[in-house]
Order: structure tokens, then sequence, then C-alpha cells
């Protein structure tokens, strides 16, 4: 039960990782971006590239990727997800899911279906342990991930908090108009935001590389996990994110305990629970949003 | 706002909203340090004025200069850079910010100036104690003063206010105002939008009011009654021919 317990929290690590990037991207701009899962996918190929071909190790490869992982971000915020927003909101969806199939289509006629892992590319790392007791051990890789995901999480806490740059995109993910009444460049703050959401899939994709296998079509789990999580722990807040990540895997870790399929199926009860408790409860904020959205009064 | 300031002249503005034209062809200038006020009834095209001025809605023809360069189609934020701030009908400020966030977004542009959120603060007392609160949860009377205090923080040299006024107690509405005239005596170019006449004709040096689009009445504010503004405002006036506009 305590290995469950523990193994669930650092995976829930891994979640919030994946999911920081959506959450950040829907609170901004109010994009559900159905290429994430893809693009972090996408990320975790470049990093095989680099280390496949050019012999540099994931960690180092990050210094590469997640610059180039942000300035796509930029490029998908200014030629695709800007232009898609102004047809309407359902047009980025379905200009995401477009682009999911694109990116997933292009990495299968790339390095076809066989699976792939980082994880030999990482040493003792993808399999070293700190043995806490004779019954409970924790991978060292999951607790650097999970290390990762907090330290991810405060600094977009800091940096939206205390910078100028921050708050401008605060703002704009409030009221785009009256931020440039104020003098903000609404169209930079949300490259900036999609750039750094970019930049946070990077570090998914290299955890998703270091410690799991992946392929040209993992992409659509991890957007599955990325969505879950981010509901459960409310979309847009930053601390909520780590917290339904958490949640999620507490669900899969506890599921796997009761019957080996229950894995994932753990995962989505946990989901469809608090999804419901968010459309039922009286006050919560997704039902008041729902409500608003049918023209309805909260009762 | 910089020390001398700069002339903003509005030709032959023409504004529409949809098929709907809400501006036509208004022309005027105000000179630096000048407080002008827009009057009119509700539908007369004052706030979209402003608005178009502000860069908040993009007109379709005639030209906006501010110390003399064309910046008819900068967009709001651009504006803002070169010394405009509107505080815009409804105050519209960042209700999951706190107040202070609320003024240090008003620093965004970076143009050089002496305000500052301490000057902010001894301008508006009121504001003092909520200085870390959410602006949601302001009073219509400390939100008006943060709203305009964050259009001072961008040191404008043409400040926009559009109906400061609307839905504040009349108590509140006079410390607004005796904040604006300490405002007015130091050297900013102001354009008000006021429904109340007596308050516009106090504060300002110079009238317009504005009928279904037209600039019905252009005048020196002393040299108005308040009869010839009201009927000006309800399109009675013998002065309701529309103001020749400024070739």
């Amino acid at each position: 039960m305590t290995d469950a317990l523990i193994q669930g929290i650092l995976l829930g690590g891994y979640y919030a990782l994946i999911a920081a990037g959506l959450s950040f991207m829907f609170s901004v701009m109010r994009i559900i971006n159905l290429a994430h899962g893809s693009l972090a996918v996408f990320a975790a190929y470049a990093l095989f590239v680099l280390a496949d071909s050019f012999g540099i190790s994931p960690f180092l490869g990050l210094l590469i990727v997640v610059p180039l992982m942000a300035l796509v971000g930029w490029a998908l915020q200014r030629f695709i997800l800007e232009r898609a927003t102004r047809a309407g909101p359902l047009v980025p969806i379905l200009a995401t899911f477009g682009l999911s199939i694109v990116i997933d289509n292009l990495l299968f006629e790339q390095f076809g279906a066989n699976t792939r892992s980082l994880a030999n590319y990482i040493g003792d790392l993808s399999y070293d342990s700190w043995q806490l007791t004779d019954d409970i051990a924790v991978g060292k890789l999951a607790v650097l991930i999970f290390a990762t995901a907090v330290a991810l999480l405060a600094g977009i806490q800091l940096f939206l908090s205390f910078t100028p740059l921050g708050r401008a995109i605060r703002a704009t993910s409030e009221d785009s108009d009256t931020a440039g009444l104020v003098g903000i460049d609404a169209r930079r703050a949300n490259a900036v935001a999609a750039a750094i959401a970019m930049a946070s899939v990077a570090l998914a994709g290299a955890a998703l590389g270091t410690r799991a296998t992946f392929d040209a079509y993992a992409g659509a789990p991890q957007l599955l996990f990325a969505f879950e999580a981010a509901v459960i722990g409310g979309t847009g807040s930053v601390w909520g994110t780590l917290f339904g990540g958490i949640l999620l895997a507490l669900g899969q870790s506890f599921g796997a305990q009761i019957a080996p399929q229950g894995f994932l199926l753990g995962g989505h009860v946990v989901f469809f629970i608090v999804l419901f408790a968010r459309l039922f409860v009286p006050g919560s904020a997704l039902r008041r949003q729902v409500l608003a959205a049918l023209g309805r009064q909260p009762a | 706002m910089t020390a001398g300031g700069k002339t903003l002249a509005i030709e032959s503005l023409d504004v529409w909203h949809g098929q709907l034209r809400a501006v036509h062809g208004i022309s005027f200038t105000v000179a630096p340090g000048e407080t002008l006020a827009l009057v009119g009834a509700n539908g007369a095209g004052k706030t979209t004025l402003l608005r178009a001025i502000a860069g908040a809605h993009l007109p379709r023809s005639g030209h906006i200069r501010l110390g003399g360069e064309d910046i008819t189609r900068l967009k709001s934020h651009e504006r803002v850079a070169r010394g405009i701030a509107l505080v815009p009908e409804g105050r519209r400020l960042f209700g999951q910010m706190t107040v202070e966030e609320n003024l240090l977004l008003g620093r965004t542009a970076r143009r050089p100036g002496d305000w500052t959120v301490e000057r902010v603060l001894d301008t508006f007392p009121n504001l003092k104690p909520r200085l870390k609160a959410r602006a949601g949860t302001l009073s219509g009377g400390e939100q008006q003063a943060a709203a305009i205090g964050r259009a001072l923080m961008s040191n404008p040299d043409v400040l926009l206010l559009d109906e400061v006024s609307l839905g504040l107690a009349p108590l509140v509405v006079e410390r607004v105002y005796l904040s604006l005239s300490d405002l007015m005596k130091t050297g900013v170019t102001i354009i008000l939008v006021e429904q109340d006449l007596g308050r516009a004709m106090s504060v300002a040096n110079r009238i317009i009011c504005l009928l279904e689009g037209h600039a019905v009445l252009e005048s020196a504010a002393q040299d108005l009654t308040r009869d010839a503004v009201t009927d000006a405002y309800f399109g009675l006036s013998r002065h309701t021919a529309p103001v020749e506009a400024i070739p």
C-alpha cells in the first residue's frame, strides 16, 4: 500500500510535467492543443536523434531541444493558432487535431513502427534506485522527473507572479482587449506563452523517452494523461496541475493493486469522479462556466 | 506625461460599427494641457470616438495625429507607447490581479515620466490599504481610482477618460473629480467623456457636443451656457449644424 502510494506520487510528477504545457496554454490562450502529446513525442524523437546520431546525452540535448520546441511554440501560435482563433473557438481544436495527425505520420514515415527509448543513453539512472525499506525502493529517474515537474511549476508560478512579462501574459489571458489598452502587445504575450508551453513539452518528451518506450503514435495516450491531469487539477491552476497529476497516478497505482489491467481504468475512474463532482457540486467553477455557457443561472 | 506634451489632431474621422456609422467625419484638435469634454446622449458616438483614438476601434476613414505623427493605423499598445492612455468605461481592471499588479501593468510601455505606484497612492489615498487586494474585490470608487492610476502609470501625454462617474455614488464622484482637477494642474492633456453636463462644464476648457455621431457644438466652456449645451445635447439648438471639419 505504501509502495503504491509512493510510486503513484512519483508517477504523478510525470503527468504534471506533461500536463503543465497543456494547462498553461489553455489558461492563457483558451486553446486546447490536441497536438500536445504528439509534440511531446516529437521532442522525444529529437532527443533520440541527437543521442543516437551525434552521441549527445539526452540531458545535454535538452539545451538544444528546449529552445527548439520554444521556437516551435512561437511559430505554432503566430502561424496557426492565432489565425485559427480568429475563425472561432472550434477551429483551433480542429487545427491542432490536424497537426497531431501530420506530426504522427511524419514521425512514422521517418522512424517507422519500431519503439524507441532514451533509457540506453542515460546510463544507470534508467534503472538505479534508492532502497528505502526492504519492500520499498524509489527510482532515481522517477524522483528526478518529479523534482523537474515541481521546479517547472514553481518556475512558471514565479514567472507569472513576479515578472512584467508574466503579468502581461496573465492580463492578456484575462482580457486581451484591455491588455492592449494598457500597452501590452497581446500577440507577443500569447506567442511567449506558447513558447513556454512548448519548452515544457520538451521536458515532458525527455521524461517520456527516458522512463518508457515511445513510437510515432505514442502522442494520443500522452495527450489523454495530460488532459485528465489538467482537468482533475483544474485547468489553469499551476499547483493544481501537480495535484491532478498525482491524483491521476494514484488512481492508476491503486487500480493496478486491485487488478493488473486496473492501472489505466483506475486513472479514468478518478478522472470521471472529479469531472462529475466539478459538474454537479454547487458552486464549483466548472459548473458555473457550463451553466453560463448554457445561459442558465446557478441554483 | 512629458513636459510640453503633444497636440492631438482628429481629422474627418469616420468610425463604423458594422453597418452603423457611429462617428461622422469628426475633426478637432486638442492642445497640450487642454481638457476637452465630449458630451452627448447615449449612442451619440462619444465612447466610439474615444476608443478610436485609443486604437480599440479602427476608423474607416480620416486621420488621428499625435504630435504630427499619423497614428491612425497603429494598434492600441503602440498608441500607449506613443503617449495615449484610455480609462475605459466600466473600468475594465484585471479582476484576478492585485491593485498593485494592475498599476504595474501600466508601466508596460516603459515611457519615461514621474508616475510611480507611490505617486498614484498619494493621488488616490483610498487605494493604499487595498494595494494587495484583488482588483475584482474593490468598490466602484476604488476601481475607478485604480483604473485612472493604471492609465497614469504609462506617463501619458493624452489621457482619455470614458464616463468616470458612471455607476458611482455622488460622494465618490466628487472625490474622483477632485483628484482629476489635481491631475489637470500637472499639464496632462485630457479628453473626457461625460454625461453629467454640469460636471463636464466645470472641469473642461472646451466642450464638444455629439449628436448621432456628428459634432453639433464646439466651444470654449466659459462661452457656453448650460441651456445651449442642453439644446445641442438633444438636437434642439440652432447650433446643431455639424461643426465644420478642419481642412
